[in-house]
């Protein structure tokens, strides 16, 4: 970093991040100083005692308007260890030449292979698929986790995704669905939005983006308990500096992640190269943002390990 | 014998029995050659065997409820077949101390998590609990206690009472919450005489005092409380858990905690066959969760084919290749070679492009109008991709063995079989096939071995009927952190590597595996 003059090494291997850090725990020897997570593994973290609880008022930097840390990240520290960057969304592309004259406006037309015919690419897991199998199965919004709760609520949204299970490929890497489009192998696939983008804006491919019920989700920091005095040291004053506002900022030049603290916002401008304007492209713009969802932490704490045992053996089926 | 002298034994030169002479030098010799791998032995046992022997404990450890929930799990243990699942209030007060310590050291949530696998929701039960034990008001304990004698209040007395083994007998829950205190008070870098002592440890105190039992202590401060606790005004720790969350009343969590409190348990074993452990016994997991078994035949199934289909593409490569002229030869195993030093990785992307449904061989067929748009084939993202990319991928390791038996195979034989009349075919199947088996043997287990772990490709290409068991293992490993059911599943796939290993020797005989000349 030119700034401080510290040397930052990457490794890239964020994925497999809380079982590598586990490893390292348990082998003593942890060589990550902050690694970067998605909200739900920074909870997980946080519960294994594998990350450092963070005083954000502490260790972040104040909005320009002196507005505390805490206050400018709002709701999105959803976990005394986690320090969100960017709030992104899993959503929906299609192929703008493969679905025909009727172009598709609800996520229901992932469900609709008569009107929509061919493929579709879904995530291997049953996060956000169990919901939106739900939502297009009548189930209203409001209700859908307290339905997903039960084992017939279970059963039924395994039931609606059944109805397509022939036409979709299944996706574990984030690449997979901008290459399936590419590629002209699916008419519709989820993944991250700005995968999506990249492949509308900078590849110019045939794909627009379908944002109805895409679900939000957090990706940030964390530290991994224990570090020596020096090490933190070093580590706070980086990510003093790499989570202030204009820096949050500054990262949505590139893709279309919005930045987690709410004085970026007004922040955001052109896209590096592109020159186009980044803000319409947030998953958080409101022409994009009408019906939304926000990945809902504490049930799939939960659920996780059972709804995913029930998944995998509908998958396996 | 009869001939030396007298009736001894053989005597070497140096007078001592030859014998005992031999077996020395011998010894000697034996103990060279293991000096002489005894760098490898050691780097092996340190970084392959003793990882892999500690990852298979994992199945089978479960220390972690015992550890973190140490009083409740002595109390429960306790209990008759015929006391309630839900306990009493005792239990729900040494559960308040364990759980107190576990908050302070950041463990409830791990044991949380790890109890999530066996009942949904406690993961949330025990981080909900975690924030709200904390703000227990429990200070009239203290109060009481120090109403009694004021020494209660003094670190030092605490300190003196450690230091007696009996005490640690009489108070063991008291005890063991001191010095949970007292190390984290001293890991602070902080004085134990100048903090103030926390008000559970006096719960804890309460609770051995009044417990029914011996708690004859040559110790007047403790014979005096004890006889005072009877009076005490107590908090309810029962229905105040019960507003922590109402599922500290549920009979199932109880019940998981009840299972699942041994230190061991072969509950991972048997969520890893698709049965599960119960507070009522054994039961097979109800069939939309039910997956271990259906993998398991499938990763079996499928490497049998793919080291099927090896042998049938493999067996004419070698046999061209240890049959034509060094030149055609070389070039042929350079062939062979060079998929060995492509990444695993691009030459399974690579079967991506040609199999999917806008890929090559789709399109070709297309153009050939075998096949028309509407109807191109699926390749990948099932049995068949996994099985054609593994195929490919393995097939080297089919050939190569193959190849250095044929080799060794004398043209002679096959010229001689047929100068006696035997046809070509004759001559193929009795003479040199049964001269090759030996190759085809080493080839088969090497690739279906390999197979039985593979991992990335099924991943990549498998969708979700070509998957195998590696990637469960691996998702449990990586993504839900169940490493002991990972381990208990590594356990059995490992098991079912030897069981047909041992198979195979039986039948074919080990000794007649060979890779080369």
């Amino acid at each position: 970093m030119e700034k401080t003059g510290i040397k930052v090494i990457n490794d890239e291997s964020s994925a497999e991040a809380v079982a590598k850090l586990r490893a390292m725990d348990e082998a003593g020897n942890v060589t990550w100083d902050l690694v970067d997570v998605v909200a739900a593994d920074a909870i997980r973290l946080c519960d294994e005692g594998l990350a450092m609880e963070i005083d954000h008022d502490e260790v972040l930097a104040k909005a320009p308007d002196g507005t505390p840390a805490s206050k400018d990240f709002g709701d999105l520290i959803v976990s005394q260890c986690f320090i969100p960057q960017i709030v992104y969304s899993t959503t929906f592309g299609y192929r703008t030449d493969l679905v025909g004259d009727k172009k598709p406006t609800s996520v229901c037309a992932v469900f609709d292979t008569k009107t929509w015919p061919g493929k579709r690419s879904l995530e291997k897991r049953p996060i956000n698929n169990m919901e939106w199998a739900l939502i297009c199965d009548g189930v209203a919004k409001d209700e859908v986790y307290d339905v997903l709760a039960t084992p017939e609520g279970q059963e039924r949204a395994l039931k609606k995704l059944d109805t397509i299970k022939d036409d979709v490929i299944w996706w574990s890497a984030g690449a997979d669905t901008p290459q399936l489009l590419a590629d002209g192998e699916i008419v519709m696939g989820s993944t991250y939005n700005g995968r999506l983008f990249s492949v509308i804006e900078e590849q110019k491919q045939p794909v627009a983006m379908l944002w109805d019920a895409q679900v939000f989700d957090l990706d940030g920091w964390i530290v991994p308990a224990g570090l020596s005095p020096e090490r933190k040291a070093r580590v706070m004053d980086y990510l003093k500096f790499a989570t202030d506002t204009q820096r949050l900022a500054d990262q949505a030049k590139y893709i279309s992640y919005g930045p987690a603290r709410k004085s970026s916002a007004p922040l955001v401008g052109k896209h590096a190269d592109l020159g186009i304007d980044m803000a319409p492209h947030m998953p958080t713009d409101p022409n994009n943002a009408k019906n939304t969802f926000l990945y809902n932490y504490e049930f799939w704490a939960d659920y996780r390990d059972d709804i995913d045992a029930k998944f995998q053996a509908w998958l396996a089926k | 014998m009869s001939e030396t002298i007298g009736s001894g034994p053989v005597l070497a030169a140096d007078g001592t029995p030859l014998k005992r002479s031999l077996q020395r030098s011998l010894r000697l010799q034996k103990l060279r050659a293991l000096l002489l791998i005894a760098p490898l032995l050691a780097f092996i046992l340190i970084t392959f065997i003793a990882p892999i022997a500690d990852m298979l404990f994992r199945s089978v450890e479960n220390e972690i409820v015992s550890e973190t929930l140490p009083q409740t799990v002595k109390l429960l243990d306790a209990d008759g077949p015929s006391a309630p699942i839900v306990p009493g209030n005792e239990t729900f007060s040494a559960l308040y101390v364990d759980l107190y310590v576990a908050v302070k050291n950041k463990e409830h949530t791990r044991l949380g998590s790890r109890l999530n696998y066996e009942q949904t929701g406690v993961s949330s039960l025990f981080r909900k609990s975690g924030r709200r034990v904390r703000r227990l008001d429990v200070e009239i304990y203290k109060n009481q206690f120090l109403d009694v004698d004021p020494a209660w209040g003094e670190v030092t007395t605490w300190l003196t009472l450690m230091e007696d083994a009996k005490v640690h007998k009489a108070l063991p829950q008291t005890m063991w919450a001191f010095s949970a205190w007292l190390d984290d008070v001293i890991e602070d870098g902080d004085k134990p005489e100048e903090e103030k002592l926390e008000d559970y440890i006096f719960v804890a105190l309460y609770n051995d005092l009044s417990a029914v039992s011996d708690k004859a202590v040559s110790r007047d401060l403790i014979n005096k409380t004890a006889s005072a606790v009877g009076g005490f005004e107590t908090v309810d720790f029962k229905s105040a858990f019960a507003k922590f969350d109402k599922d500290w009343h549920n009979e199932d969590v109880w019940k998981t905690l009840r299972v699942y409190s041994p230190p061991y348990t072969e509950g991972y074993f048997l969520n890893a066959v698709d049965l599960q452990k119960e507070f009522e016994g054994y039961s097979v997991r109800p069939e939309n969760e039910r997956i271990y078994g259906t993998l398991f035949m499938r990763t079996l199934f499928m490497s049998l084919i793919i080291t099927g289909c090896a042998i049938l593409l493999g067996y004419p490569i070698a046999w061209l290749m240890s049959n034509r002229p060094m030149r055609e030869a070389n070039l042929l195993m350079i062939m062979v070679l060079l998929p060995f030093w492509t990444s695993l990785l691009v030459r399974t992307s690579a079967w991506k492009v040609m199999l999917q449904q806008q890929g090559v061989i789709n399109d070709t067929l297309v153009w050939l109008n075998i096949i028309d748009e509407a109807g191109r084939l699926v390749l990948i993202n099932n049995q068949f991709g996994t099985i054609v990319a593994m195929t490919h991928i393995l097939l080297p390791f089919m050939v190569l063995p193959l190849y250095s038996v044929m080799r060794t195979i004398p043209v002679s034989y096959t010229r001689a079989a047929k100068s006696l009349g035997a046809t070509n075919w004759t001559a193929f199947w009795r003479v040199y096939f049964p001269l090759s088996v030996p190759g085809i043997g080493a080839g088969s287990i090497l690739v279906f071995i390999l197979s039985i772990g593979y991992y990335i490709t099924p991943e990549i290409v498998g969708g979700t009927s070509g998957t195998f068991i590696s990637n469960r293992i691996a998702y449990h490993i990586s993504s839900s952190l169940n490493w002991g059911l990972a381990a208990a599943l590594g356990s059995i796939l490992l098991l079912v590597v030897l069981l047909l290993y041992w198979v195979y020797d039986r039948i074919v005989g080990i000794d007649n595996v060979k890779l080369g000349g």
